[in-house]
């Protein structure tokens, strides 16, 4: 089990991040349904939001996965994802790849 | 033995039988109650009584006229599954009328036929007939005849059955006819008729004709009787009448005039287009209107309205049916799906009741422009919620627009023209910087196994590009990606969505549409979503069968996904496990090799492909059969959106 540690700069009164357990988060983020609408990668799309390359740092993805400002999103509360859980997702999502560039895409400058 | 075996045989004659028959009524006690007549009627009923008598003939039948019929009206196709109760028909169309105009496809499933139709006449702008049973073909085809009613798709329905109880030859026949076919899909069609004799037959078949074109266009019904259909033609003086269609409804001059005018006083107008191009012309007018005005069109991609690389095309990401309307303050409609919808926002997940508050800037002013509400019905909801418009016209969008245009270019002035332009500068720039924006998302997930739906579009758009193509499905559920990244220009390359959001529309709707293209040599492509083609595959053996060039791209994303988010939204929301989400949803264990099943149907067809790498090569084989006239299939595991 490789646990990531993330450190954060975050603002007064946060504490800092939890570890966060990459293939259970992953395992989480297939199983509890969170690339349903945010892609196996995070990409988003017509029903969720891109999470890949996020930059919300973890306590602030925390608190909005707890209390989403979306219309669609339920709020996925602690009984369903405990905090840990969604530190575990937190740094499976972190993992995904950087993409290349429009530019450097043929297909995309057709 | 012997004798009373002759006996048998002989005629009783009527006398003996009379005595025999009140003697028994006596021995029952009845005699006395028994009139004489109802003995003599029960005398009639013995088989002995009847003499035979030859009713077959070979002349001309009723059938043979119903084809001259409908040659009048200038119908290419007749979509069925094979029914006895139109067999007259089928069996005149093809001896008598030669199999042409309209010429017979064999469908696998009256829902196919319906939604082949309903594909037809998006790119065609005209109707193609179907047939089915008026009681169990008309119950496979209903759901496919509500999407068309819900989307406006004029259907040209014929439906087979035997009115008269004396022409019911046996159980069949029994269980296949009905009192009034139509009834079933009254709610949702626009005119329905069960003519009694030839002549009614032929005015009311016209009608039919007519009334389906007239916008707003939807289905109609004629019943074909059976007896009408089978029994010969006695009339001498049957005549067809002349079909002249009407013209589509136009706003009112004056109503037209004030929208002119506060579109030409707006700060920012908006115009929101739903279904509104029903021919190449209706996409050149609102190009002129947006350009007239400098204004933003956002596109709900009902029809193919507006060029999606116009510089005032309102690229508002994967929102594409409810974009954001709030910097705005005159918001012009065309034949919107769900405007009130559209300006309101409602909760998405109730807790405590359903809240809404209006997303247009206050004091916005809603201008409405649609010709729906001359065919408003009461039973289906699909009028949507009560919209309070500041000004609302009752007319075709398409027929209305060159009056609003010419009231605009004589009310503006020099000085607002010259604002219009500044305006029309600063979208334009808003519009490449959105643009752009979809074109970094469209990396994200490059790579990725299952295949990212932006790396299919971007693959097929690689291969397209250069024919003269038609998307000929709905690409809302690849979260829009051919939208943002391909340029659709012409109005037969987008046929928009189902309507009324009824699975099983999109792999006949495509196969119905393609076979529009065909004729003009052009390339028809479809992104077909896996539960969606699950509910009647065989429409491919019509495409083979009937060589319709279509290339099918699967969207296999393993499930009926839509269903499978609300399940782990609803889960998540009363804090159970979402983790259940798969159960009745998923479409795996065993996965479908839909490659497989388009084999089967007589299809080249490739897959199922996971590695994007393997993608271009796969469209590429595929197209070269599309291009020789043949359907193809490519089955891609996708992502879910």
């Amino acid at each position: 089990m490789k646990r990531i540690l993330v450190l954060l700069l975050l603002p007064a009164g946060f504490a800092l991040a939890q570890a966060g357990d990459t293939a259970h988060g992953k395992q989480l983020f297939e199983q509890k349904g969170c690339y349903q609408c945010h892609g196996h990668e995070g990409q988003g799309g017509l029903a969720g939001a891109r999470l890949s390359q996020i930059k919300l740092p973890q306590a602030a993805f925390i608190a909005y996965v707890r209390n989403p400002r979306s219309g669609s999103m339920p709020p996925f509360r602690a009984k369903v994802l405990s905090d840990q859980d969604l530190a575990d997702i937190y740094a499976y999502i972190k993992t995904f790849p950087e993409p290349k560039p429009a530019k450097d895409i043929p297909l995309l400058n057709q | 033995m012997e004798k009373e075996t002759e006996k048998s045989k002989n005629p009783v004659d009527r006398r003996s039988f009379l005595t025999g028959a009140a003697a028994a009524a006596g021995v029952a006690g009845l005699a006395a109650s028994t009139p004489p007549v109802l003995l003599a009627q029960n005398a009639a009923l013995k088989p002995e009584a009847h003499a035979a008598v030859d009713v077959t003939s070979n002349a001309k039948p009723g059938s043979d006229f119903m084809v001259d019929v409908f040659k009048t009206l200038g119908i290419e196709y007749i979509a069925a599954n094979p029914g006895s109760s139109f067999r007259g028909l089928q069996e005149s169309s093809i001896n008598y009328g030669g199999n042409k105009s309209p010429e017979w496809l064999t469908c696998c499933h009256e829902e196919s036929s319906v939604a082949m139709a309903h594909g037809y006449a998006k790119i065609e702008g005209k109707p193609m007939m179907i047939m089915a049973h008026g009681t169990v073909g008309l119950q496979h085809a209903s759901m496919a005849i509500y999407n068309a009613y819900c989307d406006r798709a004029p259907v040209y329905i014929v439906l087979g059955n035997i009115l008269d109880v004396n022409y019911r030859r046996g159980n069949a026949e029994w269980v296949h006819s009905v009192q009034d076919a139509a009834a079933m899909v009254r709610d949702y069609t626009k005119w329905d008729d069960a003519p009694v004799s030839l002549s009614h037959f032929a005015e009311s078949a016209v009608r039919a004709y007519k009334i389906a074109m007239t916008p707003p266009t939807e289905p109609v019904v004629i019943v074909a009787d059976g007896t009408l259909q089978e029994e010969p033609v006695t009339d001498k003086n049957l005549r067809i009448p002349k079909l002249t269609l009407n013209a589509p409804p136009q706003g009112d001059s004056d109503a037209v005039a004030q929208a002119a005018r506060m579109l030409i006083a707006a700060d920012n107008p908006v115009i929101v287009a739903g279904r509104v191009a029903r021919t190449p012309r209706g996409v050149e007018l609102l190009v002129e209107l947006a350009e007239l005005l400098q204004a933003r069109v956002f596109d709900q991609r009902m029809r193919m309205n507006f060029p999606s690389l116009h510089p005032l095309y309102g690229h508002p990401g994967p929102s594409i049916a409810t974009p954001n309307l709030s910097a705005y303050d005159v918001i012009l409609g065309l034949e919107v799906q769900d405007f009130w919808g559209l300006t309101h926002r409602m909760t998405g997940l109730n807790k405590f009741g359903m809240e809404e508050q209006p997303t247009t800037k206050p004091g916005a002013k809603i201008i409405d422009i649609s010709a729906v509400e001359l065919n408003h019905k009461s039973n289906y909801q699909d009028f949507g919620r009560y919209l309070e418009a500041d000004l609302s016209i009752t007319g075709d969008p398409e027929a209305t627009l060159p009056e609003l245009i010419e009231a605009i270019k004589r009310t503006r002035t020099i000085g607002q023209h010259h604002g219009f332009d500044v305006r029309g500068r600063m979208l334009a720039d808003e519009n490449r910087r959105a643009r752009e924006h979809d074109r970094e998302l469209a990396t994200l997930a490059w790579d990725a196994s299952p295949i990212s739906t932006a790396r299919l579009s971007a693959e097929l758009w690689a291969q397209i590009k250069n024919d003269d193509w038609s998307l000929v499905a709905n690409d809302r559920f690849v979260s829009s990606w051919p939208t943002r990244l391909w340029d659709f220009s012409k109005h037969y390359q987008y046929i928009g969505a189902q309507g009324g959001a009824g699975i099983g529309y999109q792999s006949p709707a495509s196969v119905g549409a393609a076979l529009a293209n065909r004729k003009y040599g052009r390339l028809s492509i479809s992104i077909q979503c896996d539960g969606d083609f699950n509910y009647a595959p065989g429409v491919l053996w019509t495409a083979a069968h009937h060589k319709i060039p279509l290339l099918m791209v699967i969207h296999n994303n393993r499930a009926y996904h839509e269903e499978r988010m609300y399940l782990t939204m609803l889960a998540a929301k009363y804090d159970r496990d979402p983790g259940i989400s798969d159960i009745g949803t998923a479409l795996n264990g065993p996965n479908i090799d839909y490659a497989s099943i388009a084999k089967g149907y007589g299809l080249y067809a490739e897959g199922p492909i996971s590695n994007p790498q393997e993608l271009g090569g796969a469209f590429k084989r595929a197209l070269e059969r599309v291009r020789k006239g043949e359907p193809a299939l490519v089955d891609v595991v996708t992502q879910p959106r």
